[in-house]
């Protein structure tokens, strides 16, 4: 199997064209090379229990009015964000962000959403995690990235990449997306994963991407499914978007509930459920 | 090359088999079933189902399937199901089982029974599933009111616990009325039907009780019954399911064996606790693959039973279909479980010794008492299997009823005498209203002797069929004692 670094580099032209063709192909070949960078450089295992590591990760706190965002983060949710061990915390290896149904200043459920801002923040890279979801109408988890000037250069200029969302009514499948001008909300190039004959929410998997100046790849475990490149935005947006992804930019791992996306948790929804997060690592090139 | 091996090469090898033995679990291997691990039953065409297979219920229209050679999903056959008039004379509804005549199957390897399927109109299933084989039913596991549009749709049976199906003959079953089209027929068909291994399913929660948290004061005698059992799955487009399930699947359990005694499978096919002390509290729960069943039932037993009274009319004027005063006469059933539109639990089997509650009368000897439950109508019946009942002679009819629930305004038991049996049947009802019902003596048992002559219309006596009692859901619990015809 060819190694898409590889071929980009050396036939640079034909390399979308081709790379939409194992794309598009309903058939996962299992050979393909889905990462390339191998330099550790960031890794948080989550061994020592407690609270999450404060030299790495800090907080989002409450619904979204103190960042300076209308209720519910700019997209309606529920949630109030805590730091509270009951929201978050480390244990037998695993980091817990655990959503709760609970009156708590003026919301109805509570949950916890951390971020290296500050803390760890970088251009380019290999972000990869190992997850298990919660499941049922209204969860909303994700790992991501966000550009670390948007309090100058204005979201969606200042870039988001979406390694992983996922929601709760859709057990076999997560995507993959990325915003900026021309291209955010509910206009994001955007892809989908589906298991064939698995879940999201029974089992842990990995999620990644492999970002560099002239791609960023999305892959869950061994599946390589997306690839966005400054082409592909040109072609998505008719020419209109524009590749913000060269700057440093921080992790995020957050558990929603509700809003525009998955929509209000209903009456099959189980609270409380926790996302699991086994590790977070950091490579470059 | 001669074979000789030396002592030292034997020990090599012993030693190597036991490596590799401990390795590959040789000894779990051996005890693996070794049935047929196939799952498909039709595509397109029956597949090692043998020649045998089909059988439809006892009362259920006999004739309502066929292999479509024009319909299918993706394909030009389809098993069709054609659901009669609920006035047809052969049957008012469809339901038949499909059991495999070329011998079990290891369906351990499954999570899953899928087909595909579609109707004539939009029309909700009775009943879809697998594990009925009319030899115990053991497996039984089924959806209800499964939604039919009139396009081909998927549908997914989850297996409760596929680990107790290795030897499975009950591949699938059926039961179709037309409660929802007004007693018009319509057909529906059914394609690629097979068990699979999904692999994106996830079992939410087994239930009991449906999931509530009973309790109530128990006697002893009583058996109590894990009614309304089954399991909830998450299936891949993110619905929740409920399967019901046979006890077969759970382990039952008791908090305290000297109040409940050994958890027994009765007549029925249900799991049931007998009330064996006096006094105490046992919680009843249960465990589905180790998962712990949502609902229990707390039992808090407060003594000797409530007995009814004892019958005193002479046995030469007497003519008894359920006493322990008297010889009663054969029946065929003391409930007929007429699916798919009865509800009711209790009464299983013909033997009047062995009902739901065998309670000692202070002498030692047993006090057997009918426990109908989710009661909506019910019948005792004396036809196919047995005689019709000659009760000419008799002027009334005398029954015992403890409800044990609350009797509201409006609740009310309809008796109703029905001679013949099949299409020539006559007979006539009698109301019992709810300020009748609450005439009741100390022990709660409402005692009555009717003049057959209230029931107008039930003019054939020498051939008495079935004597039913219909609530309509507005009682739902009660002992039943003592129902016999005297002059």
């Amino acid at each position: 199997m060819m190694n898409i670094k590889s071929i980009y580099t050396a036939v640079k032209g034909l390399f979308i064209l081709s790379v939409a063709a194992l794309l598009n192909s309903c058939e996962v070949d299992t050979t393909q090379t889905v990462t390339t960078f191998d330099n550790l450089v960031m890794s948080d295992e989550f061994n020592v229990d407690g609270a999450p590591d404060s030299n790495l990760w800090t907080y989002d706190l409450g619904d979204g009015t103190s960042n300076g965002l209308p209720a519910g983060w700019g997209n309606n949710e529920l949630q109030y964000y805590t730091d509270r061990p009951e929201n978050v915390s480390v244990e037998n290896g695993y980091l817990l962000i655990t959503a709760r149904e609970e009156s708590f200043q003026g919301s109805s459920y509570t949950s916890a959403r951390l971020k290296t801002q500050g803390l760890f923040e970088q251009a380019y890279g290999r972000y990869e995690a190992r997850i298990k979801v919660p499941y049922g109408q209204g969860y909303w988890p994700a790992f991501w990235l966000l550009g670390n000037d948007c309090d100058v250069n204005i979201w969606p200029a200042c870039g988001e990449i979406d390694v992983m969302e996922f929601v709760g009514d859709q057990p076999t499948k997560v995507f993959g997306s990325a915003h900026g001008p021309g291209f955010s909300g509910g206009e994001s190039i955007s892809k989908d994963y589906v298991l064939e004959n698995g879940r999201f929410d029974t089992e842990f998997h990995v999620f990644g991407i492999e970002w560099s100046p002239d791609y960023i790849n999305y892959y869950v475990d061994d599946v390589l499914y997306q690839q966005i490149t400054r082409e592909t935005i040109a072609e998505e947006t008719d020419g209109e978007g524009e590749w913000v992804f060269d700057g440093p930019f921080y992790i995020i791992l957050n558990v929603a509930i509700g809003g525009e996306l998955p929509g209000s948790p209903n009456a099959d929804t189980i609270f409380p459920q926790t996302m699991l997060v086994d590790y977070v690592r950091v490579y470059q090139e | 090359m001669k074979n000789i091996i030396t002592k030292s090469n034997l020990i090599y090898l012993i030693a190597l088999v036991l490596v590799v033995g401990c390795e590959r679990e040789l000894s779990d291997d051996a005890v693996l079933a070794s049935f047929p691990k196939k799952g498909e039953i039709f595509t397109d065409n029956f597949v090692s189902m043998g020649s045998d297979f089909y059988f439809p219920f006892a009362d259920a229209k006999p004739d309502v399937f066929s292999v479509d050679m024009e319909e299918g999903y993706e394909s030009d056959a389809s098993i069709r199901i054609d659901v009669p008039n609920a006035n047809d004379p052969t049957g008012g509804y469809a339901g038949a089982i499909f059991r495999t005549d070329a011998g079990p199957r290891d369906l351990s390897g499954f999570d899953a029974l899928t087909f595909w399927a579609k109707a004539s109109q939009g029309v909700s299933i009775g009943e879809f599933g697998f594990g009925l084989d009319f030899e115990g039913d053991v497996h039984r596991a089924s959806r209800s009111n499964v939604s039919l549009s009139t396009s081909w749709q998927k549908i997914t049976i989850p297996i409760p616990d596929a680990s107790k199906l290795t030897q499975e003959r009950g591949m699938f079953w059926f039961a179709a009325g037309t409660q929802g089209t007004g007693g018009n027929a319509y057909t529906f068909w059914v394609d690629e039907i097979q068990f699979e291994t999904l692999g994106t399913l996830r079992l939410e929660n087994p239930f009991i009780f449906d999931g509530q948290d009973l309790s109530r004061d128990v006697f002893i005698g009583e058996a109590i019954a894990f009614e309304n059992v089954g399991v909830v799955f998450n299936l891949e487009n993110g619905q929740n399911v409920s399967v019901v399930a046979a006890p077969a699947y759970f382990d039952f359990e008791t908090t305290d064996a000297t109040v409940t005694g050994p958890i027994v499978i009765n007549n029925a096919g249900q799991a049931v606790a007998p009330i064996i002390s006096s006094n105490g509290t046992a919680v009843l729960t249960a465990t589905l693959a180790n998962t712990l069943a949502m609902g229990s039932f707390t039992v808090n037993a407060v003594g000797a039973f409530p007995h009814a009274p004892v019958p005193n009319r002479p046995a030469a004027n007497v003519v008894s279909l359920f006493s322990d005063a008297y010889a009663n006469v054969p029946v065929r059933h003391y409930n007929g479980f007429f699916a798919p539109f009865q509800t009711t639990q209790g009464g299983a089997g013909s033997d009047p010794n062995n009902v739901d509650i065998q309670a000692p009368f202070a002498n030692g000897t047993l006090d057997n008492i009918i426990n109908y439950t989710s009661f909506n109508f019910v019948s005792i019946g004396m036809y196919e299997t047995v005689s019709l009942v000659d009760v000419s002679s008799a002027t009334h009819l005398h029954v015992d009823i403890n409800i044990r629930e609350n009797v509201d305004p409006g609740d009310f038991i309809r008796l109703e005498l029905e001679s013949g049996t099949g299409g020539t049947t006559s007979g006539g009802s009698f109301t019992l209203t709810s300020a009748m019902l609450n005439n009741v003596d100390a022990n709660g048992w409402f005692s009555m002797d009717i003049p057959l002559s209230n029931f107008p219309g039930f003019n054939d006596p020498a051939n008495l069929g079935q004597v039913f009692f219909v609530s309509d859901n507005t009682i739902t619990d009660i002992w039943v004692d003592n129902v016999y015809f005297y002059n």
